[in-house]
């Protein structure tokens, strides 16, 4: 089933979604990918401000195009999660309730979601032009030397995501793979 | 001796960078209609027809397909009677890809140092250029943007001899399971197999230039690459990761002649935006 749901997340938003179910995101989203949490990861552990407050916000795992003029934003769909995983739990330790991307997780990271009551998306990998459209705006929040992996704050409108592990740890790259293997 | 000028290749460098990004070929899209016909997912068919639907919107909007616009591989077939002019070959290939990536609002994917500063080139360049020269007097250029996520989940082994067709057969099944959802499923699945390692892994990559679908010629190597897709396909993984039966949509092996030791297998792993466009000068 498809639900349509408004960030920031809080508790009772992420205990109602279900790993399978069908997102459709409002509101902000913050942009990051390897070198962004990098030097997230390096703040947190230097207890430097961050350049957003994490506290219920979603990071999207994405390094878009450049916008054509007049345009919000190029192709942007997620890239491999997995590739934050070291610097995941950090993060969701100081508040960050969601993230997309796509890809499997490590056990450190399922952990983290269980314990701080969060949930991880999939967005469509190489589905760059079909999300660019849900995304209305979009403005470089920090790191602008990072080009394409510079932090953005975007505004999203019925931004399609799949719940691949929710806040209980259920997993559907486990469950859908079991369901469908003849091995 | 035939002379082209660089700013021809220049110039359809620039276009095959752009264009190969926005359009995605006519028998991947084909064989993505014919997998969601195939396909025993209910999720698994609603992702198969966004990803379509994605192709769509790319080509209707002129943007592309995805974001991760790829290292840009080149394979140039350059005819020996060819005299370049006006400036290097290498030169004129990364200043296509210069003006490709910049001029087509393509992401700058790549960094220098990879594991000291990692800083961002912006312009996309260096190509990676693999060279033949052949007879004749043309340039061939086949352009294969190539993304991070799947290439990340290719594996190279050196398999004994005695491992044989089974030993193959066990290295691709497990690299395709353990990459799961990561190289963003279907894929397309490129196999080289034999010669040194770097032959085993350029005839891996050169095996996703071809036509999906279309086999090797020599039977025994067609008739291995349906049972692996097959197989891949019963590993349950999908579209996506989210689980069904289009896990690949096309198995492609190359080979070479080996060493009395050796039995060198790559496999070089491909999304399903499985880009690449041609040209010839």
């Amino acid at each position: 089933m498809t639900k349509i749901v408004t960030t920031p997340l809080t508790l009772e938003k992420v205990q109602d979604l279900k790993s399978g179910d069908r997102v459709l995101l409002n509101g902000t989203i913050y942009t990051g990918r390897d070198a962004a949490h990098k030097r997230l990861f390096e703040m947190i552990q230097r207890g430097e401000k961050l350049p957003f407050d994490l506290n219920g916000q979603v990071i999207y795992y994405v390094g878009p195009c450049p916008a054509k003029p007049g345009t919000v934003i190029g192709s942007a769909g997620p890239t491999t999660s997995g590739r934050m995983d070291p610097y995941t739990p950090a993060l969701l330790q100081n508040g960050l309730k969601g993230m997309i991307g796509k890809g499997l997780r490590s056990q450190a990271v399922v952990d983290a979601i269980i314990k701080y009551k969060c949930v991880y998306f999939a967005a469509i990998g190489g589905a760059g032009a079909l999300l660019a459209e849900s995304i209305k705006e979009a403005e470089v929040l920090a790191f602008p030397d990072l080009g394409p992996e510079a932090i953005y704050k975007l505004r999203v409108e019925n931004f399609p995501v799949t719940v691949i592990i929710d806040s209980e740890g259920n997993n559907l790259y486990t469950v859908g793979k079991e369901r469908y293997r003849q091995h | 001796m035939r002379e082209i000028h660089a700013n021809q290749i220049i110039s359809t460098v620039e276009r095959l960078c752009i264009e190969s990004n926005i359009n995605l070929p006519d028998d991947v899209k084909n064989a993505l209609d014919d997998a969601l016909k195939m396909e025993s997912s209910p999720l698994g068919q609603e992702i198969l027809k966004d990803i379509i639907k994605n192709a769509e919107i790319a080509k209707e909007k002129n943007i592309p397909i995805c974001q991760d616009t790829g290292f840009a591989v080149v394979f140039l077939k350059l005819g020996q009677d060819v005299r370049i002019t006006g400036g290097n070959l290498v030169d004129a290939i990364n200043e296509g890809v210069r003006r490709g990536y910049i001029n087509g609002y393509l992401r700058k994917s790549i960094v220098t140092d990879p594991f000291l500063t990692r800083k961002n080139t912006k312009d996309n360049t260096p190509a990676i250029i693999h060279t033949e020269i052949v007879p004749g007097d043309k340039i061939n250029i086949i352009l294969a943007p190539k993304g991070g996520g799947s290439e990340n989940m290719s594996a190279l082994r050196m398999l004994s001899p005695a491992d044989g067709v089974e030993g193959i057969k066990r290295f691709v099944l497990e690299t395709v399971d353990k990459a799961g959802s990561n190289p963003c499923p279907p894929i397309v699945v490129g196999i080289g197999v034999g010669g040194t390692i770097e032959v085993a892994t350029l005839i891996a990559k050169k095996a996703l230039l071809r036509p999906l679908g279309q086999h090797h010629p020599q039977p025994e190597v067609a008739d291995l690459e349906r049972e692996l897709l097959a197989e891949i396909n019963k590993l349950g993984i999908g579209p996506q990761g989210f689980g069904g039966s289009t896990t690949a949509l096309a198995v492609h092996i190359e080979t070479f002649p080996a060493h009395i030791a050796s039995l060198p297998v790559a496999i070089n792993i491909q999304c399903h935006v499985a880009r690449h466009m041609e040209a010839e000068i």
